[in-house]
């Protein structure tokens, strides 16, 4: 799914200010009905997160978290069976597991002696039902499973997402015949960076020379292509020259701008491929 | 000089003897008495015969308007004004000899200090005087007046802008038409360097100070900023020879008499014309040029002997610089016309060879005839000249007027000639690959470097990334836009080993970039020819244009350029000034110094004579290609060296004074130089190696700073180097001699050295006759690449590309327009640090050695190139083997010795370090099994190998020594090396193991051990792992709420998502442990939900809740699935969390009956033992619940309590037809 810049723009657009929820993305799916569904679920997550990042600092301020904290204590005060901890999030604009996080930190630095470790914030969120308030532990959890964009649920499903595609890859490699190593082997022999795939005799995608595949699982918008350009895509260059990204997600076809300088994207899995010493590979 | 030149005049000396003569100082018996006669009494001026015919000629043609730039001459006396310092004022009474060597430039009161140190000869005194000039701290002891030492240097012009003199137009009939053929080029003005032209010495102080800037902006074509010798040079010769003591004085006062002769004559002052006082046709070029007529030269005889003497003393290799000599000889040939001389001033006399008194070159008929004469005296070194200039020759109408013979020879050479010079496309960067036996971890002192050097390969990339995107971009500048970012990056390289590793990478870089000649920024030649034959010679303002837009970014500066760091060197070259690390610098010296030696080292084997000639072209053209690489490796590599060498005595100039020159060089002679290049040097002479070592060296001496070439060591090697070029006479061509263009190159380039800036001019007249000569080693003559032809023309064009300027010249004759003149736009000069030791000895070689030696001798030498090949690859693969076999299976044993100990251990919580001792004390004897497993490999792999690769007609026996060989060559290789490093890399091996088993431990141990996978016949369809996370969590999300009205969930979908998830638990394909971990939780959410009755159902409002019967169903899947198909432990615990049991506090009414279930189904599959739910059910009670629920509960724990510690399998099945205690509790 290759969006042009404007495509993408129209859809960024209507993510402005949506909480993520399920109800949101139910709206996202019948606004753009052409669009795959796993397309704009990591359009919207991409966004959100962008906004999250913007927006982050300002509920961090002592005087914010305060300030949920007690508007979550009079609420649970009042009914500690209603959605208190989400409601508080969507109203204030926030990602519900942040939410929690702060409020579960803040409930714990009332609680215990020694301000908690972000461990043991972390398996409380993963497992609320440790969580010594019953009444917390449900809030917590609510928002953790009413979350599309945070959560450890949502970290699951991406890596989970991602796995599946460098599995999905390494198929499609193995059964083109193309030999390569993977990231593991890779590591093992102490290269320093690491992309999904190495083939060990370069190819030749749409006549560009190609020595490694990097697969992502995630829509290709400007923000996290930069990022991965400089943090993965230029190092792998550096190291061993011209290769292929797929965003299996789609991208922005602009970004697509690298091609002469050795970096390739595709939102699939190329057809033709020139290996060495024959010609194009059936598609 | 000017009585020699008369002599041969006046027919009392025969050219050869006068070359004899001057070459060789010739007293040799050949030749008449009366010719030798003749010649001794000149003798103490033989010297500088050739730097007088050299000048002279340049001023004779001083009237031609010319082509492209100028063309320097190298004359001692025209060096060494330093900038900014006025020049003094002449001397009265000047000899003969003084008038011969106009340029000279006394500067000092102690200028004959120098001058008779460095010249040693003996001169009159006049003459001693007048030849001081070179020393640099020399002054002129005169007083007042204009300068005669002006006339021969190019300062003047050096210190305004070239255009300027053009604006005043009075003037410009004689620096405009006349533009000097050695003038300064552009953009040199702020040079240091003192020209080695002649130029034209503005006469009058009016001129200079008249001179609008504006003029600047719009150079008029035909006043190349480069143009020539003056009129105004003294050129006595042609003014009066007999008189033979004319001062300069006088010279100028005729001149300014005639300037302002003319002046009166031309009433339209902007744009005078000489010949016809009209104006200028235009600034801009379209001169028209004039028709050349063979019948209308003047003194042909004269013309004809001067080109006689002048080609000779270019076969002699007596000119410094062959192609700058045939680039004026260009210039004339295409000079479009010249200045008349009023014949009141020259006075010609009607002399029976025409007078010496009168100009040489009287019209442009006189120099396209001597030009096309000394073209045919040069024919051999046109030939091999490029396909596109040769057809500029054949083609040039003028050439073809005055010598149909040479335009056919011509014609036919270029119809010969195959070579085509090409321009290569620049490639496209390529990084250094990561290769990790150098680069990974192991290759570093610690974690932090590994990931220093890490980040900074990066930031490397990332700076050449950037710099190629904007150092074409109008105010760009690398220090401004790269420089901290350097800077800060060289900062974090603390560690020697991590200086080490990234000037590795720099070096790669480099080489890889700029290596090949489109790397190397420069198109090797001119598009002219390419151009002309695309548009065809009727789009002349077209192509003009394009010609002057292609021209001006690709010209390489005229004949002679400074050097200079084109395309991509100019990155590396910044990034070294911008880094200013000394580290950074001593290490790249050193890395570059060894990859010098290794390349210099470089072997080529000599075709047989036995083999046959289409095999011998095989293998010929891949090893000139070869050569070709390791050539232009080290050119590029030394040229880098001698920046870096020298960058710290970099200086603009030479220093002030003669005091403290010498302090400086006595300092500077301590410092042993960066690489004993000298030593090198010889090394190569001796061996017949200078094509491959003395491009190189030249390179390297390009780079040198002013006071480099005053050292004695730098010194002799420049008479070693002088030695040579004077050796290297091209029309000789006997049997072990070197070969044409391997000779041709040689002199491009060590002509092209003799013009550097730093390059003392009058070294290449002074020198003489001080070299030890070197004694070539006849024993390695043979093979000695001198004499093979190695350089072709491509290789030729490519080191030197300034030769691509004769094409260009001849191209813009074509085209009408004239050319940019080039010169030393700017020049670079840095010295010597520490010098590496000296190279490591030869082990000495057994018997065996000796006769694999012999063997080798009488057998084609790729054979033995064959040979040494396999043994290296096999050796290399047979230590690669034992890593991948006996190391790996070490490492196994390891691993599982490790876990025993883990066993034992963990209760005592062992150390990682004593347990590796442990490992490595146990494994590391069996290394010892390397050294008898790797003899094996290597007799097993090489013979095949051999074979393989050698002809199938190899005699038997030949084929079974060299398999021998072969392996013993690998074996000694791969146990040299095992023995010194096996017992290392196990340890390290099992190092690495050892701490990858203990990271494993930590987390999550159930992620390891064995696992299933999927079955064979599984085609991988099972519903993907994190569609179903993410299904599970929309449902378990509706359950927990909040929820709109009409959402819910029916009861076949929660079915089938569980259907699915056993797919996915059967198939293993795209499942990681994560995901299963986080299935297992969701499933035991889910499985909390339905015994609490929380998911919300689809359908009739009456029936929102799950039908027990239902719910007890999908608990059985689950619960199937928990046993059968998850294999991470499943957090069973969970059900009995206070939160999730609290779910059930919730219902009204509340039912117990699918909690006792479920608790007894988990008992009864052995999912979770009683105790354990005894523990959890204990926990439970100390949570705080509502009085009632408290109660419940607590009935709960008794009921499943009270049943039997081990359940049967039929009182499950029965329990499950009949009403439950549970929901009979539960509904009390």
């Amino acid at each position: 799914m290759i969006l042009t810049k404007a495509q993408y723009d129209e859809i960024a657009q209507c993510l402005v200010s949506v909480p993520p929820t399920r109800q949101s993305l139910r709206k996202l799916k019948q606004r753009f009905p052409s669009q795959s569904q796993a397309t704009l679920l990591s359009i919207f997550s991409q966004e959100y997160q962008k906004h999250i990042k913007r927006t982050h600092a300002k509920h961090h301020t002592s005087e914010a978290i305060e300030s949920y904290y007690q508007r979550y204590l009079h609420g649970v005060g009042k009914n500690g069976a209603a959605p208190v901890l989400l409601e508080l999030a969507n109203e204030v604009d926030y990602a519900p597991s942040l939410m929690a996080r702060i409020i579960l930190e803040r409930f714990l630095q009332e609680h215990e002696e020694t301000p908690p470790s972000k461990s043991v914030i972390n398996s409380l969120l993963r497992d609320p039902s440790q969580i010594p308030d019953g009444v917390l532990a449900n809030q917590v959890y609510q928002c953790t499973v009413n979350d599309c964009c945070y959560g450890p649920l949502v970290d699951c499903i991406k890596h989970a997402i991602g796995h599946e595609h460098e599995i999905l890859l390494r198929d499609l490699l193995l059964e083109k015949n193309l030999s390569f190593l993977d990231e593991d082997q890779l590591r093992a022999k102490g290269y320093d960076k690491t992309p999904d795939f190495i083939l060990q005799v370069p190819v030749a995608v749409e006549g560009h020379i190609i020595h490694w595949i990097e697969s992502k699982a995630s829509f290709g918008d400007e923000c996290s292509h930069h990022a991965y350009l400089h943090d993965q895509f230029w190092s792998y260059w550096n190291r061993f020259g011209p290769g292929l990204v797929i965003y299996w997600y789609g991208f922005i076809q602009e970004l697509d701008c690298n091609r002469e300088r050795g970096i390739l994207l595709k939102a699939c899995f190329p057809t033709d491929i020139v290996t060495l010493g024959h010609g194009a590979a059936a598609p | 000089m000017a009585a020699v030149l008369e002599s041969l005049l006046r027919e009392e000396v025969s050219v050869a003897a006068a070359v004899r003569w001057i070459a060789r100082g010739a007293q040799s018996s050949e030749g008449d008495a009366g010719e030798a006669a003749a010649l001794s009494s000149l003798r103490p001026l033989r010297k500088e015969f050739v730097p007088f015919l050299l000048n002279f000629l340049r001023e004779q043609s001083s009237r031609v308007v010319p082509q492209g730039p100028p063309t320097p001459a190298k004359t001692p006396g025209s060096s060494a004004a330093l900038p900014g310092r006025p020049g003094g004022p002449p001397r009265g009474g000047r000899g003969a000899r003084s008038q011969l060597f106009p340029p000279t430039e006394p500067l000092s009161a102690a200028a004959e200090a120098p001058a008779a140190r460095r010249g040693g000869r003996r001169r009159g005194p006049g003459q001693a005087r007048e030849r001081g000039g070179r020393g640099p701290g020399s002054l002129e002891e005169g007083v007042g007046g204009e300068s005669p030492l002006w006339a021969g240097s190019r300062r003047p012009r050096a210190a305004g802008s070239p255009s300027r003199a053009r604006s005043d137009p009075p003037n410009l009939s004689n620096l405009e038409e006349f533009p000097p053929v050695g003038s300064v080029p552009p953009g040199s003005a702020g040079r240091t360097k003192p020209s080695r032209r002649i130029n034209p010495t503005p006469v009058s102080e009016e001129r200079s100070l008249s001179k609008p800037k504006t003029c600047f902006t719009s150079p008029p074509i035909n006043c190349v900023p480069g143009p020539q010798p003056s009129v105004l040079d003294s050129s006595p010769w042609g003014q009066g020879l007999t008189a033979g003591c004319r001062s300069l004085q006088e010279e100028r006062e005729m001149l300014r008499k005639e300037r302002s002769k003319q002046l009166q004559q031309s009433p339209a002052p902007a744009c005078p014309t000489p010949e016809s006082g009209s104006s200028l046709p235009t600034r801009t070029g379209n001169l028209t040029a004039e028709p050349a007529d063979p019948a209308k030269v003047s003194s042909r005889q004269r013309l004809e002997l001067v080109a006689l003497v002048y080609s000779s003393c270019i076969a002699e290799n007596l000119v410094p610089n062959l192609f700058l000599e045939l680039f004026f000889v260009l210039q004339l040939l295409t000079a479009r016309r010249m200045v008349a001389a009023k014949s009141s001033d020259l006075e010609p006399s009607p002399g029976v060879l025409g007078s010496p008194e009168s100009p040489l070159f009287q019209s442009v008929h006189d120099c396209v005839f001597f030009a096309v004469q000394v073209l045919e005296h040069q024919f051999q070194v046109l030939s091999c000249l490029d396909k596109g200039t040769l057809k500029l020759l054949a083609e040039n109408e003028r050439l073809l007027c005055f010598s149909p013979a040479l335009q056919g020879r011509l014609r036919a050479a270029y119809e010969g000639s195959v070579a085509k010079v090409s321009l290569a496309m620049p490639p496209a960067v390529q990084a250094v690959s990561f290769q990790p036996e150098t680069d990974n971890r192991a290759n570093f002192s610690s974690d932090r470097a590994f990931h220093t050097f890490k980040k900074q390969r990066d930031v490397f990339y990332e700076v050449l990334r950037e710099w190629e995107d904007r150092h074409e971009e109008p105010g760009w500048d690398f220090e401004k836009g790269l420089g901290s970012r350097i800077r800060a990056m060289m900062g974090q390289l603390s560690a020697a080993c991590s200086h080490s590793h990234f000037v590795r990478l720099f070096q790669k870089q480099l080489l890889q970039m700029c290596q090949s000649p489109g790397g190397a920024g420069g198109t090797i030649l001119g598009e002219a020819p390419d151009v002309l034959s695309v548009l065809g010679a009727d789009k002349l303002g077209r192509l003009r244009r394009l010609q002057e837009r292609l021209a001006a970014p690709q010209s390489s500066g005229g004949p002679c350029p400074p050097p200079s760091f084109p395309g991509c060197q100019a990155f590396f070259r910044d990034f070294i000034l911008s880094a200013g690390s000394f580290q950074f610098n001593q290490h790249l010296m050193d890395s570059l110094s060894l990859k010098i030696r290794e390349l210099n080292g470089f072997v080529l084997p000599q075709p047989e004579a036995s083999e046959e000639d289409g095999e011998a072209d095989v293998d010929w053209q891949g090893e000139r290609r070869q050569f070709a690489v390791v050539l232009l490796s080290l050119r590029l590599l030394a040229k880098f060296l001698g920046f870096v060498a020298f960058l710290p005595y970099r200086g603009p100039e030479p220093p002030p004074t003669r005091e403290l020159q010498d302090s400086i060089l006595a300092l500077r002679s301590q410092v042993p130089p960066v690489l004993d290049v000298r030593a090198l040097l010889q090394q190569g002479l001796r061996a017949h190696r200078a094509v491959l070592t003395v491009p190189w060296l030249v390179e390297f001496l390009s780079l040198a700073d002013h006071i480099v070439p005053m050292l004695d060591y730098y010194r002799s090697i420049f008479s070693l180097l002088l030695h040579l070029h004077r050796s290297l006479v091209l029309s000789k061509d006997s049997d072990g001699e070197m070969c044409f263009l391997n000779k041709l190159l040689l002199l491009a380039v060590l002509g092209w050295l003799f013009q550097i800036p730093t390059v003392p001019e009058d070294l290449f007249f002074v020198e003489e006759g001080q070299v030890d000569v070197f004694e070539m080693d006849t024993e390695t003559s043979e093979h000695g690449l001198d004499g093979v032809p190695v350089v072709d023309q491509h290789l030729l064009y490519t080191c030197c590309p300034y030769i691509g300027e004769l094409r260009k010249l001849l191209a813009v004759w074509v085209s009408g327009s004239s050319g940019r003149s080039g010169g030393f736009v700017r020049k670079i000069t840095p010295t010597t640090t520490t010098s590496l030791g000296a190279p490591p000895l030869r082990t000495t070689q057994g018997l065996q050695a000796q006769l694999a030696q012999a063997f080798f001798h009488n057998q084609p030498p790729s054979l033995r190139r064959t040979v040494e090949f396999v043994a290296e690859r096999i050796g290399s693969n047979c230590v690669k083997h034992i890593k991948a076999t006996l190391v790996a299976d070490l490492v196994h044993q390891a691993e599982s010795l490790l876990q025993e100990q883990l066993v034992t251990q963990r209760q005592e919580g062992g150390d990682p370090g004593q347990l590796l001792e442990i490992l490595c004390s146990q494994l590391c004897p069996h290394g010892a099994q390397a050294l008898t497993q790797g003899r094996e490999f290597c007799q097993k792999k090489s013979p095949g190998a051999v074979r393989a690769l050698l002809p199938e007609e190899t005699p038997a026996a030949v084929l079974s020594s060299a398999e021998n060989i072969a392996v013993g060559l690998a074996i000694e290789k791969a146990c040299t090396w095992l023995s010194a490093n096996i017992t290392a890399l196990i340890r390290r091996e099992v190092k690495a193991a050892v701490s990858r088993v203990l990271r494993a431990q930590g987390p999550e141990p159930a992620a390891r051990g064995c696992r299933r996978g999927c079955s064979r016949a599984c085609e991988h369809r099972a519903p993907l792992p994190s569609h179903l996370i993410s299904a599970i969590k929309d449902v378990l999300s509706v359950a927990v709420g909040p929820r709109d009205p009409e959402e819910g969930v029916s009861p076949e979908h929660l079915e089938q998502l569980l259907g699915q998830l056993g797919q996915t638990l059967r198939c293993r394909q795209f499942l990681c442990p994560p995901a299963e971990q986080h299935l297992a939780k969701c499933s035991v959410e889910l499985a909390s939900l339905l015994v609490a009755d929380q998911i919300p159902v689809l359908g009739p409002p009456a029936q929102h809740q799950l039908e027990r019967g239902q719910a007890r169903r999908l608990l059985h899947t689950l619960l199937s699935l928990w046993k059968d198909d998850f294999q991470v432990p499943v957090p069973l615990q969970l059900l009995l969390s206070p939160r999730n049991v609290g779910l059930l506090a919730d219902t009204r009414p509340r039912e117990w009956d699918l909690l006792l279930f479920l608790l007894r189904e988990l008992v009864e599959k052995g999912l979770m033992g009683r105790k354990e739910i005894e523990a959890c059910l204990d926990s439970l009670r100390e949570a705080q619940w509502p009085e009632d629920f408290a109660e419940e509960l607590a009935t709960l724990f008794n009921l499943f309590l009270a049943e039997p510690q081990v359940p049967e399998p039929q009182l499950r099945a029965c329990e499950l037809v009949q009403p439950n205690r549970g929901t009979v509790l539960a509904q009390s």
